[in-house]
């Protein structure tokens, strides 16, 4: 039910996030959505891609500190409110989110964003016992 | 001016001949009363009767700042804790300081000792004297507001920090002499200007007495300029009184008087330990002849200097050391704080997770000392959450602003960006143009 999200540790020079596309790239990978967190000093950039490991070795190769994150995939109504309505139960449940970005593709009809929760399995069981759709990661790396 | 003719003008002759009967009773006083030096004696054979003239102070051990961490706190003391009226502190290598006392006879020669700084800077009773110098274990408050007091003039015992309130006073209670470090100097004119008061013409001071840390003839026109004063040069070190080891005469300015009827100074080489003539450049050491609780034999400064023996306009027949120009060893001084890389290495230790992989920048801005210490990241500390990072930099600036009371900036960086080498790493980039 979890999705591997992979960071990035990015300091703040110029070409930066420009070599790791390139490395990405090199490598084949396919980033299926992505999210950076920036202070004045450094980024961390947060992907989502179709070949983890393969991503993470290339990545460690050339020196990036890397880790892997467990985030949870939502579908949500691509409609006004539909982002809203959800957020709204999280909070009643007393659920924190941390950070939480779009993808690009969808899932069939509707919208798919990432969440990382303070924590994970309570959220998850929140929105299942809601009726809403977690993608398992699976699903997401080759939307 | 000079405080005490009799013995600021001794003629060299009386002088040196003082000077050997006060090294023969501190070299009995040491050998019977600080176990360290009887064993440092003993390891060469030699005893207190040997040194017969001034030139076999040679024969004597040095004393480095390593002895005095290694007998932390009060191994060094020459008399009893009860004798002792004061005690104060400086940075060490390590995290100890060294500490060093005072018995009531030493407080004494110490105010004498400024009051002779201060009146070769043409202070005097009936002065206003604004003292920022920092008060507490550091020697320098404390050292100039005695020596303030002694001369009679009226002390204002205000200390650092709170530089906006300083300015007030400055305007309001109208000193007219100044003592701090030369950057705060700077730093208070800086703030003085942004506050509409000009430095210059604003406040009724006509002298500054200015220490603590290293400063070029440019810094010092400077503060001149800016201030429209005499800026002075004085001198010491904590371990052999804190200042009153020399000072500049405002009637020169070139090269500091070393107060030898209580100091005697040596040149020497730093890798062989040979003492230099005059005029060569070399390794400052110095021997107390008067200091009761916490003598020293030729203690090793680690500053670069050379003397000179030329007699000088204002009539003193002291010897003048060079303005400091370097150090021997890789310590800092930031704000008027002595800071060892060392140190910095073992409070990053004490991190979890961090890696001895870090460089300090150091650098000036707006006048003020800045330290910005680089360390790499790796997966061990890598969150994913910016908190967590952002937690890591700030134990960094907490844990470094307990240990030296300077407030650091901490830059995470990405692995292997910071320079390795063979040998010893280039750990400190110094960007300062003193």
């Amino acid at each position: 039910m979890k999705v591997e999200q992979i960071s990035v540790f990015l300091e703040n020079k110029s070409g930066r996030l420009a070599e790791v596309m390139r490395v990405l790239g090199g490598a084949g990978i396919n980033i299926r959505a992505l999210s950076i967190a920036d202070t004045s000093d450094f980024g961390i950039l947060r992907i989502i891609v179709n070949d983890k490991d393969k991503a993470l070795a290339v990545l460690k190769d050339k020196d990036f500190t890397v880790s892997k994150t467990e985030v949870v995939a939502v579908e949500v109504a691509d409609t006004p409110g539909g982002l809203s309505k959800i957020l709204d139960l999280l909070d009643r449940q007393g659920v924190n989110v941390e950070y939480m970005y779009a993808f690009i593709e969808r899932s069939s009809d509707n919208a798919v964003i990432i969440f990382r929760f303070d924590e994970n399995d309570k959220a998850i069981k929140v929105l299942l016992g809601a009726g809403i759709t977690i993608l398992d990661g699976s699903k997401v790396y080759n939307i | 001016m000079i405080w005490n003719e009799e013995f600021e003008t001794l003629p060299r002759e009386a002088l040196e001949s003082l000077q050997l009967k006060r090294l023969k009773a501190t070299v009995d006083r040491v050998y019977a009363t600080v176990p360290f030096y009887k064993k440092k004696f003993d390891e060469t054979g030699l005893k207190p009767s040997h040194i017969k003239t001034l030139k076999d102070l040679r024969l004597l051990p040095f004393t480095v700042k390593t002895d005095l961490r290694d007998n932390y706190p009060f191994g060094l003391f020459s008399v009893p804790m009860e004798s002792v009226v004061r005690v104060h502190a400086s940075s060490g290598t390590t995290g100890k300081p060294i500490v060093v006392g005072y018995t009531r006879r030493d407080i004494d020669t110490w105010a004498e000792l400024m009051a002779r700084t201060l009146t070769a800077a043409g202070i005097h009773k009936g002065d206003i004297v604004h003292n920022s110098y920092g008060y507490g274990l550091f020697t320098g408050g404390l050292g100039a507001h005695y020596g303030a007091e002694r001369i009679g003039a009226s002390v204002i015992p205000i200390s650092g920090g709170n530089t906006k309130r300083q300015i007030m006073i400055m305007k309001d209670f109208g000193p007219t002499a100044i003592t701090c470090t030369p950057s705060y100097a700077l730093h208070l004119a800086d703030v003085a200007r942004d506050m509409g008061i000009d430095p210059a013409k604003d406040f009724k001071i006509r002298v500054g007495c200015f220490g603590a840390e290293p400063w070029s003839e440019k810094m010092r026109e400077q503060i001149e300029k800016i201030f429209n004063i005499d800026a002075v040069d004085i001198f010491g070190l904590t371990e052999v009184i804190g200042p009153g080891v020399s000072s500049e005469c405002i009637e020169a300015k070139k090269g500091l008087h070393i107060f030898e009827d209580h100091f005697i100074p040596e040149i020497i080489d730093p890798t062989t330990g040979e003492p230099l003539p005059y005029g060569e450049k070399g390794e400052l050491v110095f021997t107390s002849i008067t200091k009761e609780a916490f003598p020293v034999i030729r203690y090793r400064t680690r500053d670069l200097s050379c003397l000179n023996p030329e007699l000088c306009v204002c009539g003193r027949t002291f010897v003048r050391m060079e303005r400091i120009t370097g150090r021997t060893d890789d310590m800092l001084i930031i704000r008027g704080v002595n800071v060892f890389p060392s140190q910095i290495e073992s409070a990053l230790m004490q991190i979890d997770g961090l890696e001895p992989h870090y460089q300090l920048i150091v650098d000036r801005k707006n006048n003020l000392d800045t330290i910005e210490v680089q360390v790499e990241v790796n997966e061990k500390i890598f969150s994913d959450e910016v908190k967590r990072l952002e937690e890591i930099e700030k134990r960094v600036v907490h844990d470094i602003k307990e240990m030296f009371g300077v407030s650091c900036k901490c830059t995470l960086v990405e692995p292997k960006t910071i320079q390795r080498s063979e040998g010893k790493a280039k750990r400190v980039i110094d960007k300062r143009e003193l």
